[in-house]
């Protein structure tokens, strides 16, 4: 390496070596931090506003520090602000996307990695094509299944329910979770099945005992996938949910869009906060491994 | 008491015929090796045999009793694969003990045989390690050790050696001899390695196209091979297979072969049957003679041949020579130094060995 560089002569011999070399870095990271500034300004005015007393807001800036820090506005965006008429905060909100998301999440990547599974080691005359409706239904846009999704909920009997909003993420997202499994079973040699069939396992022993324990990055990043989508999910929750029964996103949307007298910019803000945390959460507990399982299968080694 | 059947199996895809009508029979203690390239069916036949492929026809008999309906773990066998297949999560104990655990076999005597196979197979260092940890050749070992455990009535292989190395192929050879010595175990092993075939086998399959060309021991097999393609697979340098003519003269068979610039070569003192001289005499025929059967001679002695020796390949212990005779190239394996490239020999042909074939059907001429 140092010889291939040293028989190039550099095109500029003024300047010595080592300075040349830290104009280069200046140069690379001068731009990546102004542009990483501006990417987390948003989040800036967000945490400082947020941190602000309402009087301070409306007196100064928007962007600097807070002259007095006070988390008022938390308090009063978790278990004070008016959603509607009925002035409970987030709380109840934030409940209901937990128990909306959990089994959601859960439900939608077991059921996806058992279709993964059967669909590459247990294959049936049609797995082709039965895999390509699958994917199809990736490419579905949300509004276009909004009306059937409705009339079915109704006919379940759980229309405006959580359950009801757990199914419709489950059904939508095991077209994603099913991609993700199958194509990570795919690179799984099917030597594995054939061998636990001799030992004598069968279709679910080799599923517990074989292939999950081996599938960890991929049921890593399916959670992750699932969680950010259906935590975010805005237009299922206000279609199919109605009142107390809203997820988070909705209440948020409506503690923003209802005020009485001043604009409560401190409240929205930690609002805002509030309703991101859980997948900003998720993403640096489990980040890592979604880099890792999203690559998994595409580098052999 | 531990034979396989396996009656005129077939095996279709559709309107694709993959094995057709294939019969093998081998008794307890032997070791059977399905031989061929890829694409003949071995692998399959396998398969069937441990009942991961549906047999589309015919029966496989383990012991006397018909398994073509039975799942794998209840046809009491044993396997090996190419890939080795170990659970990547667990250690090497827990490998080699899954399916004693799922016939709830109790802990202890779970423990007594993981420890009696890895004494046996020198792995007992190596059991709280995961597969990730270990060689190709431990990986193998305990793929077999997995297959030890259960106690099969069959062993069944599938191309164990072809992901290890030259070197380390030719180790576990030895090992799985050994232990086929040891165990006395029925094992049926799939390869298309020919060398694996002689020096394992006691029974080979040569197969080809889902058909048996041949089902002899492997002594058999490379000196009467049944036709001209088990000829040219078993062995290497392949069997040469030279275009000739018979005569008999006064009793005896003498095999005429034409050459290009010189008179015909004549070899006199062919092994052949009344019935195949009779029938053969004056006809053309295909002579095939291993590159062994051919040695350094003089002049003198009848049937010594003259060739124009093209290209030498030594190769340590004995050197090839390369020359054109009977109109293809024919590999005679000399002596080192005995004969020079772009030069003539004289070379004397082992007559008693020499095979014919029937140049129509190319078959063994018996």
């Amino acid at each position: 390496m140092a010889n291939a560089l040293a028989q190039h002569k550099p095109i500029d011999e003024a300047l010595p070596r080592k300075t040349r070399m830290r104009l280069g870095r200046l140069l690379i990271y001068g731009p990546l931090c102004v542009m990483a500034a501006l990417y987390l300004m948003p989040l800036w005015v967000m945490v400082v506003t947020s941190l602000k007393p309402l009087d301070e807001i409306y007196g100064g800036s928007f962007i600097g520090l807070p002259q007095t820090v006070t988390l008022e506005a938390w308090r009063a965006a978790w278990s004070e602000a008016c959603i509607g008429t009925e002035c409970t905060g987030l709380k109840p909100y934030f409940t209901n996307s937990l128990l909306m998301v959990i089994p959601a999440v859960v439900l939608s990547t077991g059921i996806g990695a058992i279709n993964g599974y059967i669909l590459t080691k247990w294959r049936f005359p049609g797995a082709n094509f039965v895999f390509g409706l699958l994917l199809f239904g990736c490419f579905l846009p949300y509004q276009a299944i909004l009306i059937p999704m409705a009339r079915t909920l109704g006919l379940l009997g759980l229309a405006g329910s959580i359950p009801g909003l757990v199914f419709v993420h489950v059904a939508y997202g095991i077209c994603f979770t099913t991609l993700f499994f199958r194509n990570f079973f795919v690179s799984l040699p099917d030597e594995l099945t054939k061998a636990a069939m001799v030992d004598g396992a069968g279709f679910f022993r080799i599923f517990w005992s074989v292939i999950l324990p081996t599938s960890i990055p991929i049921i890593v990043v399916s959670c992750i996938w699932q969680f950010t989508q259906i935590w975010n999910d805005f237009l299922f929750g206000v279609s199919f949910t109605s009142g107390g029964n809203s997820p988070m996103t909705v209440a948020l949307n409506n503690i923003v869009n209802v005020t009485t007298g001043r604009k409560q910019y401190n409240v929205d803000m930690a609002a805002a906060m509030i309703a991101a945390i859980p997948t900003l959460l998720v993403y640096i507990i489990a980040g890592r491994y979604f880099v890792r399982g999203l690559t998994a299968g595409a580098v052999k080694g | 008491m531990s034979t396989l059947e396996i009656d005129r199996v077939r095996k279709t895809y559709g309107s694709l015929e993959v094995l057709k009508e294939v019969s093998i029979s081998i008794g307890t203690g032997d070791f059977l090796v399905l031989l061929g390239p890829s694409g003949c069916g071995k692998s399959t036949l396998l398969n069937m045999i441990a009942g991961l492929e549906n047999i589309s026809g015919g029966e496989v008999r383990i012991a006397g009793k018909v398994v073509n309906e039975l799942s794998p773990k209840d046809r009491d066998i044993a396997m090996v694969f190419q890939s080795y297949a170990l659970y990547p999560t667990m250690t090497v104990r827990r490998n080699i003990e899954f399916g004693m655990k799922i016939r709830g076999v109790p802990a202890a005597q779970r423990d007594k045989a993981v420890r009696a196979a890895a004494d046996l197979l020198q792995i007992t260092h190596l059991l709280d390690r995961k597969p990730s940890q270990l060689s190709g050749g431990q990986r193998q070992r305990v793929a077999m050790g997995r297959a030890i455990v259960r106690q099969p009535k069959l062993f069944l292989f599938d191309e164990p050696l072809s992901n290890l190395d030259a070197k380390l192929r030719v180790d576990m050879r030895t090992e799985i001899k050994r232990l086929h010595a040891r165990l006395g175990t029925t094992i049926v092993y799939v390869t298309h390695d020919q060398i694996e075939a002689m020096t394992l086998a006691t029974r080979v399959a040569v197969m080809k196209g889902g058909v048996v060309q041949q089902l002899d021991d492997p002594q058999t097999v490379y000196d009467r091979p049944a036709n001209v393609y088990v000829a040219k697979f078993v062995g290497s340098p392949a069997m040469n297979i030279i275009p000739g003519k018979v005569e008999i003269e006064g009793g005896s068979a003498t095999a005429v072969i034409d050459m290009a610039m010189r008179p015909a070569v004549r070899i006199p003192g062919i092994q052949l049957s009344s019935r195949a001289a009779s029938r053969y005499a004056g006809r053309k025929v295909l002579f095939g003679i291993r590159p062994e059967m051919f040695s350094v001679g003089n002049g003198q002695a009848q049937g010594a041949i003259s060739v124009d020796v093209d290209v030498v390949e030594p190769t340590g212990p004995d050197t090839l020579a390369v020359f054109q005779l009977g109109g293809v190239e024919v590999t005679a394996r000399l002596p080192p130094k005995q004969v020079n490239a772009r030069a003539s020999a004289i070379l004397a042909v082992d007559r008693s060995k020499v095979v014919l074939f029937d140049p129509d059907s190319e078959e063994l001429i018996n």
